[in-house]
C-alpha cells in the first residue's frame, strides 16, 4: 500500500478519489491545484493523481515541475482527462505523465490503473 | 447514507459554489470582455461540472454543460468573441444546471428552454445543429477481450530509451503480461553499453514475449496503452491452440527468425549450405546475435510445450481419487515434512558436506512433494456457490421476499475439507441474511430501497488467506439491542464501554443465542455461535459489522490449507515456537538497558512508523532474564502491524500443524502446535489474536 498524491480543484472529485485509494488501503495526500501540491510534495510520495485544468497552476506545469524534481523524477503521474482533451493528454505525456483516466471514472477503473502502474 | 449519496452530495455542494462562481465571473466577464483570465475561470467552473457530474451521476447536467464547455474553450481559443448574447445565454445556462440539479424528476432535461439555449450557443460556436449528443467517453480499461478460445501471440516491446523518465517500469508491464497466461519471456540485454557509458536512467533492454493467452490481441495491447507512442511494440498471432495439428513440433529456427523479421530468407539460405547447427551457424556468420537466437529458440520451446499441455489435457483430463486416499496422502507428506526436518538439522550438526548437499535434495524434493499434493486438495469454491443459489431462491420463495445472489470469486481455490466443512456455517450464515437480514418487498419500499434485497457472496485470496465475504443489503442490525441482550445475558458488564463492532461480535459469543430472536424487528443469534465454532476449528476467524437500514457484512478468514504452513521459528529462554511466515514482514533487533526496559513505552520505531511490540517472555510468562539484545519478529495481520519480542529467530521451518486438545483451545495467542525437526515440540502462535488482544489492552 502507497503513498498517494492527488491534485483536483473539485473538491467533489477529491473526496471521491481519496475514498477509493483509502478504500483500497492506500494513504492519500490532497492538494486543491499545481501550487499547492508542490508545496505538499515530500516524503514517500508513490504515485501522483492530477486533473489539468486548474486554477494557479495547472495539471501540465505541475507534472513539469514534479519530473525536475530529483526526488520525484521516476514517480507516476496519472493525469485526470476528459474525452474532448486529446491534445491535453499528449501534452501531458510530454510533459512526463506516465498515464491517464479518461473523466467521467468509476472508482474500479482508477483503482485498475493505480494498480497497473503501481506494482 | 451511502458512500454514494455522500459523494453526490458533496458534488451538489461544490456544484452550487462553483455556479456562484460562474455567475460572478460572467458577470465580471460583461465590464471587461477582454480579461481571458476571467473566460478561464468560467471554463474552468463548466469544466468541473460537466466532469465530475458525469462521475457522480447527474448525465443529465454533463451532458447540457459540454456545449457550454465547448464555447468557452472556443472563446478561450479566441474563435468566439464574448459578446452580450454569449453571457445571456451562459447566465441562462447557469440557472439551467441550477434547475437540473435540483430536479430529481428528470423533467428538465430537454425542455424547450435547455433546447433553446445550446440551439443559441451553437450558433455562436458555428457548430450548428449538429449531433445532440455527447460522443461517448473513450474508457482507459481493458476490455477482457472478445475471444475466449486461447491464442499465443508473439509480442516484442522495446521501450524508447527515456522510457524511465514518464514514471513508466517496463519491467511492470511485462509482468502484467505475464499474468494473462503461460508464457516464456526473454530480456534482450545486447544493447546494454559497457558500464563506463551506461546511464542508469535510460533503459536499454527489450523483450520477446511469448504469450498464450484468451484475452485477444487488444487484451494485451491495452497492457501497453500507456506508453503505446513512446515505444515499439509488435504483436503477431503466431498459433491458434484451437486448431490443434497433431503432433507437437513447431517452426523451426530459420523460420521463426525470418518471421520476425530478424533475418532475410537468402541469408538463411545462404547459411543452410553449412551443415553445423543452425544456431551456432548463424551467429557465427554474424547475421544475428546471440540473444536473437535465443529468443527465438525459447519461443520454439514455449510453443512446442504449449501443445504438449493442450494435447496432454486433451487426453487425460482427470482421474477420479477416493477423498481418503488424497487425506492418506498428505498425512504421509506431512510426517516426510517432519523427517526431512529432522534429517536437515542432523545434516547440519555433523558438519558432512556430501550429507548437507543431500538433505537439500531432499528438502527441495519435499517443498515440491508437499505443494503439488496440497495443490492436488485446492478446489474452486464455485460449486458450493452454486449451490447456494438454490438455497437463496427457495428460501426467499418461502418467505414471500425477493432477492438477488451475486457471487463473485468463484474460481478462488481452497483445500477441499475446507470447503466440505465450511458448507454449514456459509448456509447458515444465507439463512440468517435471508431470513432477519433483508425485509420484505413492502418494508423495502417504504424505506425508499429497491424491492429486491441482494446478498453479494464472494471470495478472494488475501496473503496466506481466504476471504468470504456475505453482504446484504438488508435491516442491518440495532447495535443497541444487541448491547441491551448481552449485558442481560451477562456477557459484558453493565457499563462495558463497546465500539459498535465489538457489539456487533456479540452475537458469536456463546450463550447469547437462544431459540428467540434478537429483536422481532432484526433478529439474529440463532446459533451463530455454532457458525463461530465451525469457523475456529478450521482455524479462520468471522467478523461482522453492520449499518442501521443498510445491511450487513460478514467475513470470515480461512487459511488456505489446514495441513502444513511455512513457519518462522523462533526462542524465548529453552521454548520454541513458530510464527506462520505469511504473516512476518520482517525481523529488526531490540537494544536496551535495564532502566529502559523499565519505563519502556512498548513501542518500536521502524523507520518512522511507530510498531507496538509485545515481549513473548510476558505474554507466557517465561521465567528466566532477557539478553541483551532481543530480536523483533515485527507481523503483520490485516492492516495492522506488531512486533514480537524474542530472544532468538532461529529460521524458516516447514510447519506440519498438529491441533492442541480441547484443554488448550481457549489459550490465548496459540493457534496449534508443530513437531520440531529433534522430535520436541513448539507451539504455533496464533497472531490475529495476540494483534487483537494486544491492540485492545493499549486502548
Amino acid at each position: 500500500m502507497a503513498l498517494i498524491m492527488t491534485v483536483d480543484d473539485s473538491a467533489s472529485v477529491r473526496q471521491m478519489v481519496s475514498f477509493t485509494l483509502k478504500n483500497a488501503g492506500h494513504e492519500v495526500i490532497e492538494a486543491c491545484d499545481g501550487k499547492d501540491a508542490l508545496s505538499k510534495l515530500s516524503g514517500p510520495i508513490k504515485m501522483v493523481i492530477t486533473d489539468l485544468n486548474m486554477p494557479n497552476m495547472d495539471g501540465i506545469t505541475l507534472i513539469k515541475n514534479v519530473r525536475a524534481n530529483a526526488s520525484y523524477k521516476f514517480v507516476p503521474i496519472i493525469m485526470l482527462t476528459t474525452e474532448s482533451q486529446a491534445s491535453k493528454k499528449q501534452e501531458g505525456k510530454s510533459a512526463g505523465a506516465t498515464g491517464w483516466v479518461v473523466k467521467p471514472f468509476k472508482p474500479e477503473q482508477l483503482l485498475a490503473v493505480v494498480k497497473k502502474v503501481l506494482r | 447514507m451511502s458512500q454514494d449519496d455522500i459523494n453526490r452530495q458533496a458534488f451538489l455542494e461544490e456544484a452550487n459554489e462553483l455556479l456562484a462562481e460562474l455567475e460572478t465571473a460572467l458577470l465580471e466577464l460583461e465590464d471587461t470582455p477582454e480579461d481571458s483570465e476571467l473566460v478561464d475561470r468560467v471554463f474552468r467552473a463548466m469544466h468541473t461540472i460537466k466532469g465530475s457530474g458525469a462521475m457522480f451521476g447527474f448525465d443529465d447536467v454533463a451532458h447540457f454543460t459540454h456545449d457550454v464547455e465547448t464555447v468557452f474553450d472556443m472563446v478561450r481559443g479566441g474563435d468566439v468573441p464574448v459578446s452580450k448574447e454569449l453571457l445571456d445565454l451562459t447566465l441562462g445556462a447557469r440557472d439551467h444546471i441550477l434547475e437540473l440539479l435540483e430536479d430529481d424528476t428528470g423533467k428538465a432535461a430537454g425542455s424547450p428552454q435547455s433546447k433553446a439555449i445550446i440551439a443559441g450557443l451553437r450558433n455562436l460556436s458555428g457548430m450548428g445543429s449538429g449531433t445532440d449528443s455527447v460522443e461517448r467517453p473513450e474508457v482507459a480499461q481493458d476490455d477482457s477481450g472478445d475471444s475466449d478460445s486461447v491464442v499465443t501471440y508473439r509480442v516484442r516491446f522495446k521501450p524508447e530509451q527515456g522510457v524511465f523518465s514518464s514514471g513508466t517500469n517496463p519491467l511492470a508491464l511485462i509482468e502484467e503480461l505475464t499474468e494473462m497466461g503461460m508464457h516464456q519471456v526473454v530480456a534482450h540485454i545486447e544493447n546494454i553499453p559497457p558500464l563506463s557509458e551506461l546511464d542508469p536512467e535510460d533503459c536499454h533492454v527489450w523483450w520477446d514475449v511469448v504469450l498464450a493467452t484468451d484475452k485477444g490481441e487488444d487484451g494485451i495491447r491495452d497492457v501497453f496503452i500507456f506508453v503505446e507512442d513512446d515505444c515499439e511494440l509488435m504483436i503477431q498471432t503466431i498459433d491458434k491452440l484451437g486448431a490443434l495439428e497433431n503432433d507437437t513440433s513447431y517452426k523451426r529456427l530459420g523460420e521463426i527468425l525470418v518471421e520476425r523479421g530478424d533475418l532475410t530468407q537468402d541469408d538463411l539460405k545462404g547459411v543452410l549450405g553449412e551443415q553445423k547447427r543452425l544456431g551456432d551457424l548463424l551467429t557465427e556468420a554474424g547475421v544475428v546475435s546471440e540473444e536473437q537466437i535465443q529468443s527465438a529458440l525459447a519461443e520454439q520451446h514455449a510453443v512446442q510445450s504449449m501443445r504438449k499441455v493442450k494435447k496432454e489435457q486433451t487426453t487425460a483430463s482427470s482421474i477420479r481419487v477416493a477423498a481418503d486416499k488424497l487425506d492418506y496422502l498428505v498425512d504421509l507428506v506431512g510426517e516426510l515434512v517432519i523427517v526431512q526436518a529432522q534429517i536437515t538439522q542432523v545434516a547440519g550438526e555433523k558438519s558432512d558436506q556430501e550429507f548437507i548437499e543431500l538433505a537439500e535434495e531432499l528438502e527441495r524434493l519435499t517443498d515440491e512433494l508437499r505443494d503439488s499434493t496440497l495443490s492436488v486438495r485446492m478446489l474452486p469454491i464455485g460449486s458450493t456457490f452454486s449451490k447456494f443459489r438454490r438455497l437463496v431462491r427457495d428460501l426467499s420463495d418461502e418467505l414471500g421476499k425477493k432477492i438477488e445472489l451475486t457471487t463473485s470469486g468463484a474460481e478462488t481455490e481452497l483445500d477441499k475439507t475446507v470447503i466440505e466443512r465450511l458448507n454449514d456455517p456459509l448456509v447458515h450464515l444465507l439463512r440468517n441474511s435471508i431470513d432477519h437480514g433483508i425485509e420484505p418487498p413492502e418494508i423495502r419500499d417504504a424505506a425508499g430501497k429497491p424491492t429486491a434485497g441482494t446478498i453479494f457472496l464472494s471470495a478472494e485470496h488475501a496473503g496466506g488467506e481466504v476471504l468470504i465475504t456475505i453482504k446484504d443489503d438488508g435491516a442491518g442490525m440495532d447495535s443497541n439491542t444487541i448491547l441491551a441482550k448481552g449485558v442481560e445475558r451477562g456477557l459484558v458488564p453493565k457499563d462495558a464501554d463497546l465500539s459498535d463492532k465489538d457489539i456487533f461480535n456479540l452475537i458469536f459469543a456463546p450463550g447469547f443465542s437462544t431459540a428467540n430472536k434478537v429483536t422481532s424487528v432484526s433478529g439474529r443469534g440463532v446459533g451463530m455461535d455454532v457458525v463461530k465454532r465451525g469457523i475456529d476449528a478450521l482455524r479462520g476467524s468471522i467478523d461482522v459489522d453492520s449499518k442501521r437500514g443498510e445491511g450487513t457484512v460478514i467475513t470470515v478468514r480461512l487459511p488456505l490449507t489446514l495441513a502444513i504452513i511455512d513457519g518462522l521459528q523462533i526462542k524465548v529462554e529453552d521454548e520454541h515456537y513458530v510464527i506462520p511466515l505469511s504473516l512476518v514482514e520482517e525481523c529488526v533487533e531490540l537494544m536496551q538497558t535495564e532502566e529502559e526496559r523499565a519505563r519502556e513505552q512498548q513501542v518500536l520505531n521502524l523507520r518512522g512508523d511507530i510498531v507496538p511490540y509485545i515481549r513473548l517472555r510476558d505474554w507466557f510468562t517465561v521465567p528466566g532474564i532477557a539478553p541483551e539484545i532481543e530480536q523483533v519478529v515485527v507481523t503483520g495481520f490485516d492492516g495492522s502491524r506488531i512486533g514480537i519480542v524474542v530472544d532468538n529467530v532461529i529460521g524458516e521451518h516447514q510447519t506440519v500443524i498438529k491441533s492442541l486438545g480441547r484443554v488448550y483451545r481457549d489459550v490465548d495467542g496459540i493457534s496449534g502446535a508443530t513437531i520440531k525437526g529433534d522430535g520436541s515440540m513448539a507451539l504455533i502462535l496464533d497472531v490475529p489474536q495476540i494483534i487483537r488482544t494486544a491492540s485492545a489492552s493499549r486502548i
